[in-house]
C-alpha cells in the first residue's frame, strides 16, 4: 500500500493514518515557514525589525526562551526521580519528559541565534568567557546540557522498530541507557545551575529596584526561587503535554497513576515555592525597595499594575498549589490538567514578569512608564518555537516507543 | 577559553567556572566513550542485542 510507514509505529501500537498525519505535519510547517520569513528579515534587515529598543533591550523571545526553559525542567527533575531517586514508576514518563526538555532547550537555543543578532559570532561566549556574569553560566550550562538531552534522547531514536534492527545501533541504545545515571546526574547538575544563574541575572541588577534581590554569598534570593518554579512547573508541564496527546490520539499512554505523581510532586514543590517567594516578596516591598528610595506601588503602574500580583501569586500560584495538594483533585483527570495548566501559567508569568517589568519602569527623574508590544517577526519566531516542538512531538510519538505502557493500556 | 587565550587570568573565578564547565563536558565525553567501547566490545564477542534488556 502506497504511504503505508505502519512498520515504523512502535511495535503493537497504531497510529492515525498517513493523510491526516500530513495535513497536521503541513499546518506546523506553515507555522515554521513564518518563522523562517521572520528570522530572514530580522537576519536580513537587523533587530530594526522588532520592537525592541534602548528601553527593551530583552523582548517576547527571552520570555518565550525563559518561560520554555522553566517548563523544560520536567527533563531534568523526572530524570533525577527515576534515575537517582529511583522512582521506578516515572520510567513510564520519563521519554516524554527527555522529548520535552529536547524541544524546549533547542528551541530556545534556536530563538537565542536570532535575538542576539549575528549568530555567527555566537561562539565568541565561549572563548572569550566573562566569568562573572550570570549569562556566561546560563549559556555554557545550557549548551551543555542540550548535549546531555541529544545523548537521553539518542537512545529512545534508536529503539524505532526498523532502527534497532541494526545490531551496532541496537548494542549502542542499550549501553547508554545502562548507564543513563551518569547523564542525568550531569544534567541535573547543569540544570540547576542555569536556572538559578537566569534568576540571578536579574537578582543582581541593582539599578533595577523591580528586579533586584538581597541574597547569600554570590546568589541573590532570585537565583533559588527561579530553580524552585522551574522543578514546580516542569513535572506538570510534561504531564499536561502527555495529556494532550492523549486527547489527540484518543489512547491511554501512561496510567493515570503517573499523573498523579507527577501532580503531587508539582503541588509540593510549588507551595514550597510559593512560601519562600511570598516570603521574598515581603521583604523585597519592606526593606529592599524603601532602601532604594522607592515603594512597592511605584512598581506596579501603567499597563503592568497590581494585577499581575494576584494573577502571579493568587490564580496561578496558591489556586493550583491548593488543588494540587489535594488527592481527589488529583484524581480527577480534568481537575488535574486544570491545575497544572495553571501552575504553568504561573512560571510563564513570571518569566514575562521579571523580562519586561524592570524595563518598562522608570529608573531615571525625567523617563516616563515604557510599554512593549511584539512585532509580527517576534511573534513568527515565537509561534515559529511552538511550531517546531509539535513537529518534533509529533514524529516521536508517531515512530518512537515513548510511552511503555502504551500497549498495555489500549488492549 | 583555553589558558592560552589572551583574557585568561589564574584567579579563582576562572578555575572555578571552566573548571565545572570542564568536569561537565568530560563526564559525558566519557559516557559516551564507555557506552562506544562496550558496543565494540559486544559486537565482536557475536552477541545477540535483542537478547539484553534495558526497562
Amino acid at each position: 500500500m502506497p504511504m503505508d510507514d505502519s512498520r515504523y509505529w512502535p511495535q503493537g501500537t497504531t497510529r492515525c493514518k498517513p493523510i491526516p498525519f500530513l495535513i497536521w505535519m503541513a499546518f506546523c510547517l506553515l507555522l515554521g515557514g513564518w518563522a523562517v520569513h521572520s528570522a530572514t528579515l530580522c537576519l536580513w534587515k537587523g533587530l530594526n525589525q522588532t520592537a525592541m529598543n534602548d528601553f527593551f533591550a530583552f523582548g517576547v523571545w527571552i520570555v518565550v526562551d525563559l518561560a520554555i526553559i522553566a517548563l523544560g525542567a520536567g527533563a531534568f527533575f523526572t530524570g533525577f526521580m527515576t534515575y537517582v531517586l529511583r522512582r521506578d514508576e516515572l520510567k513510564n514518563i520519563i521519554n516524554a519528559a527527555v522529548i520535552i526538555g529536547f524541544i524546549c532547550y533547542s528551541g530556545a537555543i534556536l530563538m537565542l541565534g536570532i535575538d542576539i543578532g549575528q549568530p555567527i559570532r555566537g561562539w565568541f561566549g565561549f572563548w572569550h568567557a566573562n566569568v562573572h556574569s550570570m549569562l556566561t553560566e546560563v549559556m555554557f550550562c545550557i549548551t551543555t546540557y542540550l548535549i546531555v538531552l541529544i545523548i537521553e534522547f539518542v537512545p529512545l531514536v534508536l529503539e524505532n522498530r526498523q532502527i534497532n534492527k541494526v545490531p551496532d545501533l541496537a548494542f549502542f541504545a542499550h549501553h547508554l541507557h545502562r548507564i543513563m545515571i551518569v547523564f542525568a546526574a550531569t544534567g541535573t547538575f547543569l540544570s540547576f545551575f542555569h536556572q538559578g544563574s537566569l534568576g540571578g541575572m536579574f537578582g543582581v541588577l541593582y539599578a533595577r529596584p523591580f528586579a533586584y534581590r538581597t541574597g547569600v554569598a554570590i546568589w541573590p534570593w532570585t537565583f533559588f526561587l527561579f530553580i524552585l518554579s522551574a522543578i514546580a512547573s516542569g513535572p506538570s508541564f510534561t504531564t499536561l503535554m502527555v495529556m494532550l496527546t492523549e486527547k489527540v490520539s484518543g489512547r491511554k499512554l501512561t496510567t493515570h497513576k503517573v499523573k498523579m505523581m507527577m501532580g503531587k510532586v508539582s503541588g509540593y514543590l510549588l507551595t514550597f515555592y510559593l512560601i519562600l517567594k511570598g516570603a521574598d516578596t515581603l521583604y523585597w516591598a519592606n526593606v529592599t525597595l524603601p532602601k532604594m528610595g522607592v515603594s512597592f506601588w511605584d512598581m506596579y503602574q501603567s499597563s503592568y499594575g497590581i494585577y499581575l500580583v494576584w494573577l502571579e501569586l493568587g490564580l496561578f500560584g496558591a489556586v493550583p498549589a491548593f488543588l494540587l495538594l489535594h488527592r481527589r483533585v488529583r484524581e480527577s483527570y480534568g481537575l488535574l490538567a486544570l491545575a497544572m495548566i495553571l501552575n504553568c501559567l504561573g512560571a510563564v508569568t513570571n518569566r514575562f514578569v521579571f523580562t519586561i517589568q524592570p524595563l518598562a519602569i522608570p529608573v531615571l527623574p525625567f523617563e516616563k512608564w515604557q510599554f512593549y508590544w511584539p512585532t509580527i517577526p517576534e511573534w513568527g519566531i515565537s509561534f515559529g518555537v511552538i511550531a517546531y516542538g509539535l513537529i518534533i512531538f509529533s514524529l516521536a510519538y508517531r515512530y518512537l516507543p515513548v510511552f511503555p505502557q502504551e500497549v498495555e493500556l489500549n488492549k | 577559553m583555553l589558558p592560552f587565550a589572551f583574557e585568561w587570568h589564574w584567579d579563582i573565578g576562572h578555575f572555578v567556572f571552566m573548571g565545572l564547565f570542564y568536569t561537565a563536558l568530560g563526564v559525558v565525553s566519557l559516557g559516551i566513550a564507555v557506552a562506544l567501547f562496550r558496543t565494540f566490545k559486544d559486537l565482536y564477542s557475536g552477541k545477540d542485542p535483542h537478547e539484553m534488556h534495558h526497562h
